[in-house]
C-alpha cells in the first residue's frame, strides 16, 4: 500500500498578521515559512498507516524550487519520501488549478491507494483542494476523519466528524482523507529523521512533465485587502467591589442587546 | 438562472445557518431577478421543506429517498446536480458546514466551476456572484469574482443575519433522484449523534471562553465558566494554551487551528490574547475582556474589560445574570 | 536561504532548533508556571525529553545516543532554557557532566553499561561533586573511597545536586587517598547507583530559582560500589571532574544563552504593547538602551557559545573558552533579566509575567558549575601562562558524523 500525503508550506501562524496583501498577489510572502500546522496530522497519519499496514509513504507539496522545508518537515518526521511539484499556472489562488497540479503529481508517481491531508491550510482557508484532488482523481473522499479504523480488502474503514456527530463509514480504496486534529498526536521530527532530512535532494516535478503548462481558471482575487481595523476603545469596568463591577458589566451588556 | 441554496438537515433538522444563507439567496435572487430555489435532500423530511418554506424561496425542491437519508458526498452530489439542472442554478450556495462546504466544492469541481469556499460576504456585480473572502486566518479579505457560469459558494455561519420565518410561500416540488444504493460506495455503519444540549461554537449568539487564566485551578475554573454559560445559553469556547494544557477538549478551541466563530457576545475570561486567538474570534459583535493583566492584548480588541481575576470576577457575573434574567432560584 | 550565522550552523542544526522550539513551547512552556509557583519536579517532563532522544543528542549511535554533534547540544540546551531553566538543567547534568564524562573516561564495558542506558533516558544520571564545605574548593572534599577486596566502601555527604531524588546514576567524587599531597591527586571518580545499599538522597525547597527542577542531597553510608564502577584510574578524579565541568559549563553557557533571548524578545513584546506618555514605551530611549545591551549580550554570547561548541566537535581543548562563554552568558543572563523585569515594571515583579522567574532562574548559574569570580582568575592565568592545558590521558573524543551514526 502507498499513501501520499499533501502539505502545504505556510506562514508560522504568529506572523500571519503582518503578511500584507501585496505579499499575497505576488505570492512573495516575506514570513517564516512551515509546514501547515493541519497537515502535520495527515503527516503522522500516513507514517502510523506506515506502521500499522506497512504503507510507504510520499510526501506531495506544491511550490517553488527551494521551498522545501515544509517537506523536509515531513521527511524528518519519517515520512518516506518527498516530492516538490512547481508547477506556475496552480500558483493563483485558484483551488482547481492547484488540485489539478495535485492530483496529477499523485498520478505520477503511481500506485497511490490512500491520499491523506490537513483539513485546511491556514493561509489560503479554503479546506477544498482535497475536494477538488478527490473530483480531478475520481477517487472516494472522506472529510474530517477522526480516526482510520482499519484498511482491508480494498476497503478502508473510517470515524468522520461533522457538526451533527460522528459517524463511522466504510468507503473502497482509492480514497481521499482530509484529516481533523482528533485523529492523532503529531510526532516531533526525530534526530534520525532530521539528519536524513537535511541530507535529502527532494526531486522536483514540473509544469511540463506533467503537461500543466497552463490550467483553466475559474475565479480571479480582486482587491485584496487588510479588513478593517477594529476600532475600540475598551471601557474598562470599575468598581468598589467585584459585585459592583458585574453589575455594571450586565448593564452595559442588557444596553448593547447582544444578552 | 436561478440561485439554488442547499438547506442541510441533520436527523430531520435543518441546519440553522442554512436560513441565513436562504435569506441573503433571497437578496441575491432579487438583484438577479431570478427565482431563489431551496434545495432539501433527505428521507422523510418534508417538515424541512415545509420550514423553508417561510424563508422566501420560490420553490422548495425536495429530494426524498431511502438512500439520501444521512448525508454521503456521492448521492447527495448527485442530488445537488439534479437540482442545478432543475432549476437552472448559476448561483449555487450552501452553509459553510463541514458538509455544506464538501458538497459544494465537489459539484462545483465536477462542474468546472468556479468557487469561493466559507465567505464571508456575498454581492452580485454585471450578473454574476462576487464572494468575500476572509484569507490568512482573517488577516487578508479578497473578492472573488468567477469567470464560469455556475458560480458556487459556502457562506460562513452567523456572516448573515439569520432572517424571522414569515409566510410560507412558494411550492414543494419534489426531485426524483435516481439512486443505486448499490452504487453507493459509501457505507454508513454506525452513527453517535453530537451532544444536542451542546451548543456549537459556531453557530452560538453567545460564547464564554477560558484560557491559561484558569491554571490555579482548572477544573474550578471551566466550571465557573460553564456556569456563566449556561446562564446565558451560551457555548463554552476556550484558548489554545488551555487546551493545549488539557484543561478542556479541542472542540472548544477557539482561534487559528480550531474554531472561527462570529457571536454577538464574546466572554474571555483569563485569556491574554494571542494572535492566534484573535484571529479565530476578532469578528465578534462585542467582546469581554476578564484579565488580572491589564496589558494583556485581549483588552485592545475588547468592547468592555474587567481588570481583576476571573475566579472572583466569573461568579459574580453569573450570580448578576440571574438576578437580571430572572433565573434566580427561588429560596 | 543562507542564515546569518551559517558559518555555525546547518541545515541539521536548524532543523533540531526548529524541533527542540516546538517540543519546550508545548511541553514544558503550558504547566512551568504552575510547577514554579508550587515548587513542584515534574518527572514527566523529563520523560519527554527522553523519548525525543534530548537525553542522548551528541552520544553516537552505537552508545544508545542521537548521534548529532556538540553544537546541537548548545543548541538544546538553548532552546530548552528559553522556555525554563529546569529543562536545560537535565541536559547539564545528565548529558554533559556525567555521560560526557563516561564517553570520554569510560572503558568500553562502563560504556555499555551506563552510557547506554543513560542515552537512551533509560537511567537519569547526575553528577555528585560539591560537599558542605567543598564548593570551588574541591580538593576539600572530605567523601572517602576505602577499598576492600572487589569493592570501595563510600562515606560523605553531596549538597546541591541536581536531580537528586531522581537519578538513577551518581557520578561521584570521593578520596581514596585522603593524605595525597597535592590532595586534588587523592580524588576518584565512581558510578554509584541507586539500588546500592546505604545510598539515601533528598530535595531542598525554597530555593531562589529553578524551582520546577530538583536539587537536593546525596548521603553515602558505607555504600559498596564495586571495582568495575570506578570510571578511570584511582587519583584522576580531579581531571574528570574538570573535563565533565567543560562539557557542563558548555551547556549552561547556552543555556543562559537561551535565558537572554527569553528576556529580550519578553521585552520586545511588552514595550511594543505598553504605553506611557501617549506613545509605547519602545520608544523611550532609556528602554532602547536596555533593549540594545541585550541584544549586545546575545549576539556576543551566540559567538562565544558556539565557538566552544565548534572546538568541541574538532577535538580542540575548550576548557578557556568554555569557562569565558559560562561567565559571559550567565553573568549577561542575569543582567537581561534584571532589564527584562526593569522594562516590564510592576508588572514584571509579578509572576504573571515570565520575567521575574528568568531573573530568579538566572543567578544560580553566575554560582554553580564554577562561579564568576573563579571564572574570572581561569581567564587570567590562561592569559599569563600560569595555567595551561596538559594532555589528559583520555580526550573527550572529535565529532566525527560517519562513526558517531555508525549502528556498531
Amino acid at each position: 500500500m502507498k499513501v501520499a500525503v499533501l502539505i502545504k508550506q505556510t506562514p508560522d501562524t504568529a506572523e500571519l498578521p503582518k503578511v500584507s496583501p501585496e505579499e499575497v498577489r505576488s505570492g512573495d510572502v516575506k514570513a517564516t515559512m512551515v509546514i501547515n500546522p493541519w497537515d502535520e496530522y495527515a503527516a503522522e497519519e500516513a507514517i502510523q498507516l506506515g506502521d500499522r499496514f506497512g504503507a510507504s509513504s510520499v510526501a506531495i507539496s506544491l511550490g517553488k524550487e527551494g521551498e522545501t522545508d515544509a517537506l523536509k518537515h515531513a521527511l524528518a518526521m519519517g515520512v518516506n519520501s518527498a516530492l516538490l511539484v512547481d508547477v506556475e499556472a496552480a500558483r493563483e489562488g485558484d483551488v482547481w488549478a492547484v488540485a489539478t497540479a495535485l492530483a496529477a503529481a499523485v498520478q505520477h508517481e503511481g500506485d497511490v491507494d490512500v491520499v491523506l491531508t490537513g483539513k485546511m491550510s491556514v493561509d489560503g482557508n479554503s479546506g477544498a483542494v482535497y475536494t477538488g484532488v478527490a473530483c480531478k482523481l475520481g477517487w472516494n473522499l472522506l472529510v474530517n476523519v477522526t480516526k482510520i479504523v482499519d484498511i482491508a480488502d480494498g476497503v478502508v474503514t473510517a470515524e468522520r466528524s461533522f457538526e451533527g456527530g460522528q459517524e463511522t463509514v466504510t468507503m473502497p480504496l482509492p480514497v481521499v482523507i482530509s484529516v481533523a486534529k482528533e485523529i492523532n498526536d503529531p510526532r516531533y521530527p526525530s534526530f534520525m529523521g532530521i539528519r536524513k532530512a537535511s541530507r535529502a535532494k527532494i526531486p522536483v516535478l514540473t509544469a511540463q512533465e506533467l503537461g500543466l503548462e497552463s490550467i483553466p481558471r475559474a475565479v480571479r482575487w480582486e482587491n485584496l485587502r487588510k479588513p478593517e481595523a477594529r476600532h475600540t476603545e475598551v471601557q474598562i469596568i470599575e468598581g468598589e467591589t467585584v459585585e459592583e463591577q458585574a453589575a455594571k458589566l450586565v448593564d452595559a451588556l442588557l444596553a448593547e442587546k447582544v444578552i | 438562472m436561478s440561485v439554488l441554496v442547499w438547506i442541510e438537515q441533520i436527523d430531520g433538522q435543518a441546519v440553522h445557518s442554512s436560513w441565513e444563507v436562504l435569506g441573503k439567496g433571497r437578496e441575491l435572487a432579487d438583484s438577479l431577478g431570478s427565482p431563489l430555489v431551496a434545495l432539501v435532500v433527505g428521507h422523510g423530511v418534508e417538515a424541512v421543506a415545509e420550514e423553508a418554506r417561510g424563508y422566501g424561496p420560490d420553490t422548495v425542491l425536495l429530494a426524498d429517498d431511502p438512500a439520501l437519508e444521512r448525508f454521503r458526498l456521492q448521492p447527495y452530489a448527485a442530488a445537488l446536480q439534479e437540482a442545478i439542472r432543475r432549476a437552472d442554478a448559476s448561483v449555487i450556495l450552501a452553509s459553510a458546514t463541514t458538509n455544506g462546504r464538501t458538497l459544494t466544492g465537489l459539484v462545483a469541481c465536477q462542474n468546472q466551476a468556479g468557487l469561493a469556499p466559507d465567505a464571508v460576504d456575498l454581492r452580485i456585480e454585471e450578473g454574476k456572484l462576487v464572494a468575500v473572502r476572509s484569507v490568512y486566518s482573517g488577516n487578508i479579505l479578497s473578492d472573488i469574482y468567477f469567470d464560469t457560469d455556475q458560480q458556487f459558494a459556502s457562506v460562513r455561519p452567523r456572516s448573515f443575519p439569520a432572517p424571522e420565518a414569515g409566510e410560507a410561500q412558494g411550492a414543494i416540488q419534489p426531485l426524483p433522484v435516481p439512486v443505486d444504493e448499490g452504487q453507493v460506495p459509501e457505507k454508513i455503519l454506525e452513527v453517535k449523534p453530537a451532544d444536542t444540549s451542546e451548543i456549537s461554537l459556531t453557530d452560538a449568539r453567545i460564547i464564554v471562553s477560558g484560557g491559561r487564566g484558569v491554571a490555579k485551578d482548572p477544573e474550578l475554573g471551566f466550571k465557573l465558566v460553564s456556569e456563566l454559560a449556561d446562564v446565558l445559553g451560551a457555548a463554552v469556547g476556550a484558548s489554545r494554551a488551555a487546551v493545549d494544557a488539557g484543561y478542556i477538549p479541542y472542540k472548544h478551541q477557539v482561534g487559528q487551528t480550531g474554531k472561527t466563530v462570529k457571536p454577538d457576545l464574546y466572554i474571555a475570561a483569563g485569556i491574554s490574547g494571542a494572535i492566534q486567538h484573535l484571529a479565530g474570534m476578532g469578528q465578534s459583535k462585542v467582546i469581554v475582556a476578564i484579565n488580572k493583566d491589564p496589558d494583556a492584548p485581549i483588552f485592545e480588541r475588547a468592547n468592555y474589560g474587567i481588570v481583576g481575576d476571573l475566579f472572583q470576577v466569573l461568579p459574580a457575573l453569573t450570580k448578576e445574570f440571574k438576578k437580571r434574567l430572572g433565573k434566580e432560584e427561588k429560596e | 536561504m543562507t542564515s546569518p550565522m551559517g558559518f555555525l550552523f546547518n541545515e541539521e542544526h536548524e532543523m533540531v532548533r526548529k524541533m527542540v522550539r516546538e517540543f519546550a513551547a508545548k511541553e514544558i512552556a503550558p504547566k512551568i508556571k504552575e510547577l514554579d509557583r508550587k515548587q513542584q519536579h515534574d518527572p514527566a517532563i523529563i520523560a519527554k525529553m527522553a523519548e525525543q532522544g534530548l537525553l542522548g543528542i551528541c552520544i553516537p549511535v552505537r552508545y544508545g545516543g542521537q548521534g548529532m554533534d556538540y553544537i546541537s547540544l548548545g543548541i538544546v540546551s538553548e532552546e530548552l532554557e528559553y522556555v525554563d531553566t529546569s529543562a536545560r538543567v537535565v541536559m547539564s547534568v545528565h548529558v554533559g557532566l556525567n555521560s560526557l564524562g563516561v564517553l570520554q573516561w569510560g572503558t568500553e564495558e562502563q560504556k555499555q553499561r551506563f552510557l547506554v542506558p543513560q542515552a537512551r533516558g533509560e537511567k537519569i544520571a547526575c553528577f555528585c561533586l560539591t560537599e558542605p564545605d567543598a564548593g570551588t574548593d574541591v580538593q576539600a572534599m572530605r567523601s572517602t573511597a576505602r577499598r576492600e577486596g572487589d569493592h570501595y566502601i563510600l562515606n560523605g555527604e553531596k549538597v546541591w545536586i541536581s536531580l537528586a531524588d531522581v537519578a538513577d546514576h551518581f557520578l561521584v567524587f570521593a578520596k581514596t587517598d585522603p593524605q595525597a599531597e597535592p590532595p586534588y591527586r587523592g580524588i576518584s571518580a565512581f558510578m554509584m547507583t541507586r539500588d546500592m545499599p546505604g545510598v539515601t538522597t533528598g530535595s531542598y525547597h525554597g530555593k531562589l530559582g529553578v524551582r520546577a527542577g530538583n536539587t537536593g542531597w546525596v548521603k553515602m553510608d558505607d555504600v559498596p560500589v564495586p571495582v568495575e564502577n570506578r570510571i578511570g584510574e584511582e587519583g584522576e578524579g580531579f581531571k574528570i571532574a574538570l573535563s565533565c565541568l567543560d562539557n557542563g559549563r558548555y551547556t549552561v553557557a547556552a543555556g543562559a544563552l537561551g535565558l537572554i533571548r527569553a528576556s529580550l524578545d519578553a521585552s520586545v513584546r511588552y514595550a511594543q504593547q505598553r504605553k506611557t506618555f501617549g506613545v509605547p514605551i519602545a520608544q523611550h530611549q532609556l528602554v532602547k538602551r536596555m533593549i540594545s545591551l541585550m541584544v549586545q549580550r546575545r549576539d556576543a554570547g551566540e559567538l562565544l557559545v558556539y565557538k566552544a561548541g565548534w572546538m568541541k566537535n574538532q577535538g580542540l581543548r575548550n576548557s578557556r573558552e568554555t569557562t569565558l562563554a559560562k561567565w559571559f552568558c550567565t553573568d549577561a543572563s542575569f543582567d537581561s533579566a534584571a532589564d527584562a523585569v526593569q522594562i516590564h515594571g510592576a508588572y514584571g515583579y509579578s509572576d504573571e509575567y515570565d520575567v521575574e522567574r528568568f531573573l530568579r532562574n538566572s543567578k544560580g548559574a553566575v554560582i554553580y558549575e564554577g562561579t564568576r569570580e573563579l571564572q574570572q582568575l581561569l581567564q587570567a592565568d590562561y592569559e599569563f601562562g600560569y595555567r595551561r592545558y596538559r594532555p589528559l590521558r583520555c580526550e573527550l573524543p572529535a565529532y566525527d558524523p560517519e562513526e558517531w551514526t555508525r549502528e556498531a
